[in-house]
């Protein structure tokens, strides 16, 4: 790989050529994101792929009937209205299955999704085998190829990227309903079965435009791995759709640049590599949901169960046998190596038993209540004087001699 | 002279493209039946996806193409995804269809590379043939005419895929015959069939590496295609015609032959019926034909309408 033709397109400095390709990659990756957050919500992620893998016939019949006519049968937006044709019908039998037969939508898609593609194939060795038809790079459509890409096409592609990226910003609101509560959405007037045809149209339209960039065959990638990475970040459906958006443009943006730098590799596979590399990074390392996150907590929260155990059963006399109870309390100087508590450690073990004895009240008073498993410090739970109320009905504790 | 060929021409060249791609479709088909009741239809397209870098690692690590290197390849890549995917639902709590989505996609994409990258295409490897598998090249050097079918030494040299493929298909032929019973229970009543000691679960693995075991002894030669439409096209079309289990699994063996051979048929002959020269993909045509056949068991099946088995 050349390194230094790579940081070049990276930076949009290796010519204009390079630049409009890479940008129009990013525009396209972000509405592949937002699109396919949506998609993501409603797990109609699937049927897209379905609907990838129809778009062939139509590529291949819009390239017949252009040559046919007399012009170049490579010409873009020619070859896209195809591709958005026969896409549609392959979604619409995809809808129609299970809706009309006793077919699960598994199957639905699978064989549409089969079927739709072979016949593609088919077509495309009739195209071979026309005068003058030598398939014309149409097998860059399958998986992807910026090199050699016209700056007329790279200018159709930005266009349309930015469009739908902004039509799904557009439509956020009615989507974000209908995805999450159906039920609500249709109460408050939202026409859900529309909004489902808008999510699926978009969805079509950022296939549709992807076909040069990412290909048929791994678009559906662009919809999955972008709205999955970003879920790691974030709770909320609308800013699940600007990170998926985002980390869809800066996987295209870097899948293309490295198109540039290496040639005969696909773009599609290139970009779906840089996805899959984000959203391994934000599988182990995002804050909160992230896999190294969840397990520091998962050890916090052993290490305060424990340490109350222990405390606990300080301040009753009990032997501590749990190894790890042993090392919460050695750990912060509440007991020495012999396991005999510390002067702070019977402190602890007393403000412990008092705080035990606080939370059986609060829980016997309130019985049934969330929070009350005594976790975390009763102050954080009640005010000082509910606190003052308990102590009056606890009278005085001992600690175990 | 058959279809323009002297005969001894067509059992050389026509025939065993026939004959891989019946074998391939039937031994898809049976597994498919059952996948098709489970509600894993997609496992078959799942399946061909990673089978296309464990092959192309598999190429990388031997040199070669041949058959039990890229077995074993599909199977450790098979093996992988099944953990990635795990792997991903776990720490990453997604739901399974899109832990199934970017595990596949992600593997298929590092095929890709991986092949462009090692010029694996210099070898007859490349992501068309991944696709739609080499029909075409299926031949049969040794063959002089029909009677070279009951030559033992000719036979002997038939072409490896067609081999391959006829142990898988006799594979699953046993497998059915013998676990017919937890099949059929695991797949329509998973409960019961668990409370009378039938272990559904174990069914399922099998039924999951009987699946894998056809996918990747047909992919070679037929691609991955041909595979996913004859794990679902032949059955669903099947399912909509009856409702008894081993008619069904009837109705779709004879649907998969329909399919490959009308397929066959139709990509080395279609053209020249319509004036034209040459031949159109025969995998493409096969798939083709079998969705042809299951939109028109959708469309009047006699026993299309009710509601997806839950």
């Amino acid at each position: 790989m050349d390194v230094a033709l790579f940081l070049g397109a990276l930076a949009l400095s290796a010519g204009w050529n390079t630049a409009l390709v890479t940008v129009g990659a990013a525009l396209l990756g972000a509405a592949a994101g937002a699109a396919g957050a949506f998609l993501f919500l409603r797990r109609r992620a699937l049927a897209a792929d379905a609907a990838a893998h129809a778009t062939l016939p139509g590529v291949a019949l819009a390239f017949i009937a252009m040559v046919w006519m007399g012009g170049d049968g490579r010409w873009l937006p020619g070859l896209m209205l195809g591709s958005a044709a026969s896409a549609a019908l392959g979604l619409w039998a995809v809808e129609a299955i299970p809706r009309r037969t006793r077919l699960g939508e598994d199957a639905a898609i699978g064989g549409v999704l089969a079927s739709f593609f072979g016949f593609g194939v088919v077509l495309l060795t009739v195209i071979q085998a026309m005068p003058g038809g030598r398939q014309a790079g149409l097998d860059g459509f399958l998986l992807g190829a910026t090199a050699g890409m016209l700056q007329a096409e790279a200018l159709t592609i930005a266009s349309m990227g930015a469009a739908l990226a902004l039509a799904t910003f557009a439509l956020r609101r009615p989507m974000t309903l209908a995805s999450f509560d159906p039920g609500y959405a249709a109460a408050v007037g939202v026409n859900v079965r529309a909004v489902d045809l808008a999510i699926l149209a978009l969805a079509l339209a950022v296939t549709v435009t992807g076909l040069k960039v990412v290909g048929l065959i791994l678009i559906v990638a662009l919809l999955i791995i972008p709205p999955a990475a970003a879920r790691f970040w974030t709770e909320r459906v609308d800013l699940t759709a600007l990170g998926a958006a985002l980390i869809g443009a800066v996987s295209a943006w870097i899948g293309a640049a490295l198109s540039a730098a290496i040639p005969g590799a696909p773009t599609g596979a290139l970009v779906v590599l840089s996805a899959a590399a984000l959203f391994t990074v934000s599988m182990l390392m995002a804050p909160k949901r992230g896999a190294l996150a969840e397990a520091l907590a998962r050890r916090r929260l052993s290490r305060r169960v424990h340490r109350r155990q222990g405390l606990l059963a300080l301040a009753r006399g009990e032997a501590i046998h749990d190894r790890d109870s042993l090392r919460a309390l050695r750990g912060e100087g509440l007991i020495g190596r012999d396991g005999a508590p510390t002067m702070a450690g019977r402190a602890a073990a007393a403000a412990a038993l008092r705080d035990e004895a606080r939370w059986a009240l609060a829980r016997a008073d309130a019985p049934g209540a969330p929070g009350m498993e005594g976790l975390r410090p009763i102050a954080e739970a009640f005010t000082p004087d509910e606190i003052a109320a308990f102590d009056a009905r606890l009278g005085a504790l001992r600690l175990a001699p | 002279m058959i279809g323009g060929m002297s005969h001894a021409e067509f059992v050389a060249l026509g025939l065993p493209p026939l004959v891989a791609a019946l074998l391939g479709a039937l031994a898809c088909a049976l597994p498919g039946n059952f996948l098709l009741l489970r509600r894993q239809a997609l496992i078959g397209d799942a399946i061909s996806h990673v089978a296309l870098p464990g092959i192309v690692l598999a190429f990388l690590l031997t040199g070669t193409i041949s058959t039990w290197p890229m077995m074993l390849g599909a199977g450790v890549a098979a093996l992988a995804a099944a953990a990635m995917i795990e792997a991903v639902r776990r720490l990453g709590r997604l739901e399974p269809g899109a832990a199934m989505g970017v595990v596949f996609t992600t593997l298929f994409a590092v095929g890709v590379v991986a092949l462009e990258l090692s010029s694996a295409s210099s070898v007859h490897i490349d992501v068309e043939h991944a696709l739609y598998g080499n029909l075409e090249s299926v031949v049969w050097f040794e063959a002089e005419g029909w009677g070279s079918l009951l030559d033992p030494e000719a036979l002997a040299a038939a072409p490896a895929q067609i081999w391959r493929m006829a142990g898988a298909l006799a594979l699953m032929a046993l497998c059915a015959r013998l676990f017919w019973k937890e099949l059929a229970l695991s797949a329509f009543d998973a409960g019961f069939a668990a409370s009378v000691g039938a272990r559904p679960r174990l069914a399922g693995a099998a039924l999951t590496a009987a699946t894998a075991v056809a996918a990747v002894a047909a992919f070679e030669a037929v691609g991955s295609v041909i595979v996913i439409a004859m794990f679902i096209c032949p059955p669903a079309a099947a399912r909509l015609m009856t409702d008894r289990l081993d008619a069904q699994v009837a109705w779709s063996l004879v649907f998969a032959v329909a399919s490959a051979f009308f397929g066959w048929l139709l990509a080395g002959w279609g053209p020249g019926w319509l004036g034209y020269q040459g031949s159109v993909s025969a995998a493409g045509m096969i798939a083709t034909v079998a969705g042809l056949i299951m939109f028109a068991a959708c469309a009047v099946g006699p026993k299309r309408r009710g509601v997806a088995h839950p």
